[in-house]
């Protein structure tokens, strides 16, 4: 048992993830849809968490909390998956290779285990990070 | 009576369904039913009766709370910020039609502005490397009819475009495809095994990020020469059967997605899969084609391209030409450079999509957002301007993933007093003529939008 472990993440789109969004990123069917991120059982072992544990998922462009839980679409060991959406992108590093397109895919990130913390909604994500969140909603 | 109305264009991916049946209530205000939709299509129709819709412009107050406010003044802020703005940045597009992104061309110009929609993140390398290298592509008709070798790299249609395996791509019946899914061989390269590759025959899972290589083995294949024991994750053997496959195919078909654009390499991903395809064509007939993520996100870099000369990143703010440079005039770059000070966000939610950081960046500046939805650029807005949902309260031209514009349809009226974006960035473009004493210049008839739903209904 580690206490992190190093995977290769990607954030792509999922199904359940377009239908949430349609239906509102406010909603509980866009928290659950997207405040996952998807890995391998083996490296769950690795880590020395159960599925649906909470973990912090951290990169050089920031940190979430996120529930780890077992992939809806195999991931092989080494690969995690965050739908993309509003917790994928707190970790998306920004940088472009000079083409404008963000490294929303293959960049590497340290998960931890962080079962006392709690996973933020998306508005207190989003509004959080630009100073406008108030506790109970605006 | 409630009525069915066919044929129906879908607002959602860009494989952009144009066979929907929709049923709408008495007095044509009200989405009842959906047929033929996928579950994303569905929940749009319906979520425009949401009542908690909102269908006023919201102002955001010093205390973080959000005012409604009248149209004319939203129209009036808008149009101030963009003039006082050095330059403001007009972003997305993802869903609006084409008349709506001619419209905000026209304020662009006028307020010296950097033009960018939803490719800049997502197929944007994708059009890089068209410029290098060509783009030997059809039309998902072709497919449907000729493709018989389909290979899905870095893409996985069932979740993203969840009908295009069923009308284009696996399943349908075509006229040289007669047996269906059963005449076509599926090869399938991503690193997960998304259920895109569970439809598959071949399921090359690659190494994350090593597409380059095994393209590159693919051509080395395709000339003739040998290969070593494994690339990028995929034995040799693999490789050689479904290289062969392709070698055999009558007309082989590669989608690529965002496995290709969105890691390391992008432009570089794409330039080798045209590469490929360039290829395959000296063994059978090849073609190719990005997996455009939604309904017209095709329309901008044709709208564009006629009126600039490029299809995405256009700086305007030199005022005497455009100019196109993605890493420099990109809104993820010039956001990261702090290079704007003005910010539109229509019809996508940038705040749900760009990296954080990015995000932080443009709240600095005023901040608007025009989409018929709460969503989270809403939510962080100094101002919200909704308006109605193409496809489904408003007609318009939209561009499918092949570049083919189809016609959509409005199947119920939008609330009352909502305008379409169209409308809305007349009235800007307008105001914005006032505010500098100067003449509105209209080159094409306006209302074209309108003018076709009347002849469709």
């Amino acid at each position: 048992m580690k206490e992190k472990i190093v995977l290769n993440m990607i954030t792509q789109r999922a199904i359940e993830e377009g239908q949430a969004m349609e239906k509102g990123k406010t909603t509980p069917e866009y928290f659950k849809a997207c405040s996952i991120v998807e890995m391998n059982p083996e490296d769950m072992k690795k880590l020395g968490i159960w599925r649906n544990t909470n973990v912090r998922v951290t990169s050089e462009a920031g940190s979430v909390i996120v529930k780890a839980i077992e992939p809806t679409q195999y991931v092989p060991p080494g690969l995690a998956h965050i739908r993309q959406g509003v917790w994928a992108n707190q970790v998306v590093p920004p940088r472009t290779q000079s083409t404008g397109t963000p490294q929303y895919s293959g960049f590497p990130v340290t998960i931890e285990p962080a079962i006392d913390e709690r996973i933020k909604t998306a508005l207190e994500l989003v509004q959080g990070a630009v100073g406008l969140w108030k506790e109970g909603g605006n | 009576m409630p009525k069915w109305i066919t044929q129906v264009g879908c607002p959602y991916c860009g494989s952009s369904c144009d066979d929907l049946e929709v049923l709408v209530s008495d007095d044509g205000k009200k989405v009842l039913e959906t047929r033929n939709a996928c579950v994303i299509g569905n929940e749009i129709f319906h979520h425009a009766s949401n009542p908690n819709r909102p269908t006023r412009p919201r102002m955001r107050q010093e205390d973080g709370t959000v005012k409604e406010i009248t149209y004319d003044e939203a129209i009036d802020y808008t149009a101030k910020a963009l003039l006082k703005a050095k330059k403001p940045l007009i972003y997305g597009f993802g869903s609006t039609n084409c008349e709506g992104m001619s419209a905000v061309g026209r304020v662009a110009e006028k307020a010296g502005a950097v033009l960018d929609n939803c490719a800049s993140i997502c197929h944007g390398p994708s059009f890089l490397a068209i410029f290098d290298n060509g783009y030997p592509s059809c039309t998902l008709g072709e497919v449907k009819n000729r493709a018989d070798v389909v290979l899905f790299w870095g893409c996985n249609p069932m979740h993203a475009h969840p009908r295009h395996t069923s009308r284009y791509s696996i399943f349908p019946r075509g006229f040289f495809t007669t047996k269906g899914n059963m005449q076509r061989t599926i090869i399938c390269v991503d690193p997960r095994e998304t259920d895109t590759a569970k439809l598959a025959d071949i399921h090359l899972m690659i190494d994350q990020g090593h597409d380059y290589e095994l393209f590159d083995a693919f051509r080395t294949v395709l000339r003739g020469h040998d290969i070593p024991d494994v690339v990028a994750g995929i034995k040799k053997e693999q490789i050689l059967e479904a290289a062969g496959k392709m070698k055999n195919g009558r007309f082989v078909m590669i989608f690529y997605g965002m496995g290709c654009c969105h890691t390391d390499g992008r432009n570089h991903n794409v330039d080798i899969a045209i590469s490929t395809t360039r290829d395959l064509n000296s063994h059978t007939k090849a073609s190719i084609m990005a997996m455009r993520g939604h309904y017209n996100i095709a329309g901008p870099g044709q709208v564009w391209s006629w009126q600039f000369g490029f299809p995405y990143c256009v700086d305007l703010s030199r005022g005497t030409h455009a100019h196109m440079n993605p890493g420099e005039t990109s809104s993820i770059d010039l956001a990261m450079r702090d290079e704007v000070d003005c910010f539109v966000n229509v019809g996508t939610d940038a705040g749900a999509h760009f990296p954080i950081e990015a995000v932080r960046h443009l709240k600095k500046h005023p901040f608007i957002t025009v989409d018929p939805n709460i969503c989270m650029a809403s939510e962080i807005s100094d101002l919200h301007i909704p308006v109605r949902i193409v496809g489904v309260e408003e007609p318009g031209v939209v561009y499918r993933m092949d570049n083919v514009p189809i016609q959509f349809k409005k199947v119920v009226d939008g609330p009352d007093g909502v305008l379409s974006d169209e409308e809305l960035f007349d009235r800007v473009y307008e105001r914005m003529c006032e505010l500098t004493e100067t003449e509105p210049i209209w080159i094409l008839n306006r209302g074209h939008a309108h003018g076709s739903s009347t002849a469709e209904q």
